[in-house]
């Protein structure tokens, strides 16, 4: 698709934000936020919701969690003790654990695999969109936004790539403080000049309308992706985008995975907590829904080193007063696994993107998945 | 050495592929113009002398000159603790909690001197080809930092790129995997017998040689088995093969059946045409154009193939391309954040005041050096422009041009005593003054303009020229002051671009 262009959609400007929040709901386009929360490297799904099944002992004699490791949110469902935070949101019903979430023909290459679920391919295809910037280029209602998407703590754009109207920004209060230059002019471009003009058309156009200006009560972590976390919630408050995402780093555990991984579900927990306080500061949260992805889970049998080797399907959580609380897909079948050790998924991850469309969204999935695919249910009505 | 393509047989393979050149093309001297494209392309963007030298040669005489000027030691002065002896693994256990975090912050502080060091080197080398092939080899074949932990490997992988930068491909890929920087970064010393690791087998295929979908898992996993035992001596550290751990079995990679060493993998990927295809196309990408000709991308790598992995065999062939000195505007690529900054310093005879602080503006605009964001490395090209990093490619320009009269000794040093928040603000200070442009001095000495006199339209074409090929977006209105002038014009996007 063509690049979409920024424009300034009537209504929306910076005297938007003077006005107190019930007129700057109706100023908004009222477009439902997706909050993605990427973990990057691939999360071991099974060391983060546990398998009550023996094998799971036998496949990993030095890394299988304890009972003392674990928190029990409902009888059989055991978790990482580092997300006991998380059960409020469990108990309130805004939390679903989706179990065995992969795709076709897994392909366990990082940049191939995350490629498959930014573009929403096939295994075996190469697309060059995201599949959000399709979504937007599906919706009426995220044109009178100022940016489609903001990605915060990563410079990729990932499922936003591709021609969405999207913004790449570590402090977003910073970037709209230098994004008041006077852009070049839009001359007819080729290649990498017309790459940078849009770039900057983008950045002057985002930059002032996306300017946070809530300040919460709300404390968040003191580490690199608790500020990631404060800067997108103050860009949720604007509502001004459709998309925030956030990457968390470092699931790559090859070695030495127990603390490592502890540490970085620790910072996830920390994370859906703090968002969904701000959020409700904000009066945003019931309009919100924040969903985990990666690309893809860890093999079941531990390596050599403490740690794990790339896998297929793993767990992940969406949460939000959108979510129909509750488990979905299957568990790993740990007793039927692949050539390469891996189990198959229960979930295509299609399944998901088609319910945040249909379900969230109101827009037709099939036109932007290519294809038609039965959205999994894990969305109230 | 067999295979070797000479300087007079480049012009007949060029004329054989296509390339379009005239005989009379090729000879003719390159200019002002062109030769500025050749040098930016080939190094960093260049002074007015390095130009006047180019500008009477021809394309290829020029490429003969580049390479033969290649080095292949650094000039510049190691930092202090290169030969410091590192402690093993056992003494760091036994650290009490205030000398940890001592120990960090020293890895830390070494770790921004050695940014400095290589951006030093690369703003004084008389070669600056020789620092753009260390670059492209060090986002090849990647290790970072923060998973190495310690500077000095990471010192002596960068002295083992350049070593071998423009040698021989199949020596590099050999020496790399045998590197101490790349046994931690890729798992190397954890792979053994019976408990094998993958990482590194599963990236030397994807992303060292044959490149993406040219290999099996299948295949991955007995190569994993071959590697086992390559491992690191602790109190050298350096590289040990410890055969009690190598796993002697036979193994089947890429079709071939054995008792297959980790050495023998190396081989068997250098032996497949796909790898000479994947090098030779980032090599393209790199140097000539986003998108390869094909046509003329496959002579290059059959050249490159056959000349034994030659890299300066690929590199004639490429750089005599036409792109080097004429690119259309579908041709041109982004300089990546180091480029801009070194380029930057070169081309304004201005000075690198903070090299730690300027290594820290690289990674501000998206390029850590020493710790890219995965074993991947930079993408590159356009991936190195998006909402931040060229907002913060403006503020480098900014801040270089902003801040005459600064002298070293107004920034404090960062040392170990240092707390946290110290460190913070020294920093951000030591980012500020980077660079040091003297924007007058420039215009007077490269472009013959008094900085605060009024530029006439002619002035502005011509000053806009002398900064880069690529003609600016916007224009400043004659008129303007010069000093005004270069400051838009540097910030003009036209000034990304080569």
């Amino acid at each position: 698709m063509r690049r979409r262009h920024f424009v300034t959609a009537a209504g929306t400007s910076l005297a938007a934000y003077a006005l107190p929040a019930w007129a700057q709901q109706q100023a908004s386009a009222g477009t439902r936020l997706l909050i993605l929360l990427e973990l990057r490297g691939g999360n071991d799904g099974l060391n983060t919701v546990v398998p009550t099944d023996g094998r799971y002992h036998d496949l990993r004699p030095r890394l299988a969690l304890r009972d003392d490791a674990v928190v029990a949110f409902e009888r059989g469902l055991l978790l990482h003790r580092e997300l006991a935070p998380l059960q409020a949101l469990w108990r309130e019903g805004q939390m679903a654990v989706l179990h065995g979430v992969g795709y076709p023909q897994p392909d366990l290459s990082h940049f191939r695999s995350i490629a498959i679920w930014d573009t929403a391919s096939a295994s075996s295809e190469v697309l060059q969109e995201g599949w959000l910037t399709r979504t937007a280029g599906a919706s009426p209602a995220f044109r009178k936004l100022a940016a489609d998407g903001v990605v915060v703590g990563a410079s990729d754009l990932g499922p936003l790539d591709g021609g969405a109207r999207a913004v790449a920004v570590n402090d977003p209060s910073r970037f709209a403080q230098q994004a008041q230059f006077a852009p070049s002019q839009q001359i007819a471009a080729r290649g990498a000049l017309a790459h940078l003009l849009r770039v900057e058309a983008d950045i002057v156009q985002a930059g002032a309308r996306i300017r946070p200006a809530q300040r919460f009560a709300t404390e968040f972590p003191r580490v690199p992706f608790g500020q990631a976390v404060a800067h997108a919630a103050g860009v949720a408050a604007t509502r001004q985008t459709a998309v925030i995402r956030l990457t968390l780093p470092g699931f790559d555990t090859h070695t030495a995975q127990l603390p490592r991984q502890a540490a970085l579900l620790g910072q996830l927990a920390q994370a859906v907590v703090a968002l969904r306080a701000a959020l409700t500061e904000a009066g945003v949260w019931q309009d919100t829904l924040l969903l985990t992805y990666s690309e893809f889970g860890r093999r079941p049998q531990e390596n050599g080193s403490q740690g794990t080797d790339h896998g297929t399907a793993g767990v992940h959580f969406a949460f939000g007063p959108g979510v129909r609380g509750g488990q979905y897909g299957a568990w790993p079948d740990l007793n039927r696994l692949d050539r390469d050790g891996n189990p198959g998924f229960a979930i295509d991850f299609r399944s998901i993107y088609a319910a945040v469309l249909e379900g969230w969204w109101q827009i037709d999935s099939r036109r932007v998945l290519g294809r038609a695919i039965a959205p999994l249910p894990f969305l109230r009505a | 050495m067999p295979g070797r393509v000479g300087p007079l047989a480049v012009i007949g393979l060029l004329v054989t592929v296509g390339a379009g050149l005239a005989q009379s093309a090729v000879s003719a001297p390159l200019g002002t113009e062109r030769a500025r494209s050749f040098l930016t392309r080939v190094g960093f963007a260049p002074s007015t002398v390095e130009v006047e030298r180019m500008a009477p040669l021809t394309q290829p005489q020029a490429v003969e000159q580049v390479l033969r000027e290649a080095v292949t030691r650094a000039a510049t002065s190691p930092p202090g603790w290169i030969d410091q002896k590192l402690l093993t693994a056992r003494e760091l256990r036994a650290l009490g909690e205030a000398e940890r975090m001592a120990e960090q912050r020293e890895r830390v502080r070494q770790g921004f001197e050695l940014r400095g060091w290589w951006l030093r080197e690369m703003v004084a080398t008389p070669s600056p080809l020789t620092e753009r092939m260390t670059l492209f080899w060090h986002n090849h074949f990647v290790s970072a930092q923060p998973k190495v932990r310690y500077a000095q490997p990471m010192f002596r992988q960068n002295v083992l790129l350049r070593e071998y930068a423009l040698g021989s491909f199949g020596d590099l890929l050999h020496a790399v995997a045998r590197d101490p920087a790349m046994l931690l970064y890729l798992d190397g010393v954890q792979n053994r017998r019976g408990q094998p690791n993958e990482n590194f087998a599963r990236e030397v295929m994807e992303l060292f040689t044959v490149g993406p979908g040219r290999y099996t898992e299948a295949d991955v996993k007995e190569a994993a088995r071959a590697f086992t035992g390559w491992s690191l001596d602790p109190e050298r550290f350096g590289f040990a093969f410890r055969r009690g751990l190598h796993d002697e079995g036979e193994k089947t990679v890429l079709g071939r059946t054995g008792l297959l060493t980790g050495g023998d993998v190396l081989d068997l990927l250098l032996a497949q045409p796909s790898t000479a295809e994947f090098i030779t196309a980032k090599l393209w990408r790199e140097f000539v154009s986003p998108q390869p000709d094909a046509a003329r991308l496959d002579s290059v790598a059959a050249a490159f193939r056959n000349s034994g992995y030659d890299i300066r065999t690929a590199l004639r062939l490429l750089l005599n391309q036409p792109e080097l000195v004429a690119p259309q505007p579908e041709q041109w690529l982004v300089k990546s954040p180091v480029e801009l900054l070194v380029g930057l310093v070169r081309q304004s005879g201005g000075r690198l005041e903070q090299p730690i602080g300027a290594a820290l503006a690289a990674a501000q605009m998206g390029q850590n050096l020493f710790a890219a964001p995965s074993v991947r490395g930079w993408p590159g090209g356009e991936a190195w422009i998006n909402t931040q990093t060229l907002l913060a490619r403006r503020q480098f320009i900014e801040r270089a041009l902003h801040r005459p009269g600064l002298t070293v000794s107004d920034v404090p040093a960062i040392n170990a005593e240092a707390g946290a928040e110290q460190v913070r603000r020294r920093l951000e200070v030591a980012v500020e003054r980077a660079v040091r442009v003297d924007g007058a001095g420039w215009l007077t000495a490269a472009a013959a303009l008094a900085p605060e006199r009024p530029a006439s339209a002619e002035d502005l074409q011509r000053l806009a020229a002398s900064l880069g090929a690529v003609p600016a977006v916007g224009l400043p209105p004659a008129g303007s002051l010069s000093l005004d002038a270069l400051r838009s014009l540097l910030l003009d996007p036209a000034y990304q671009l080569k």
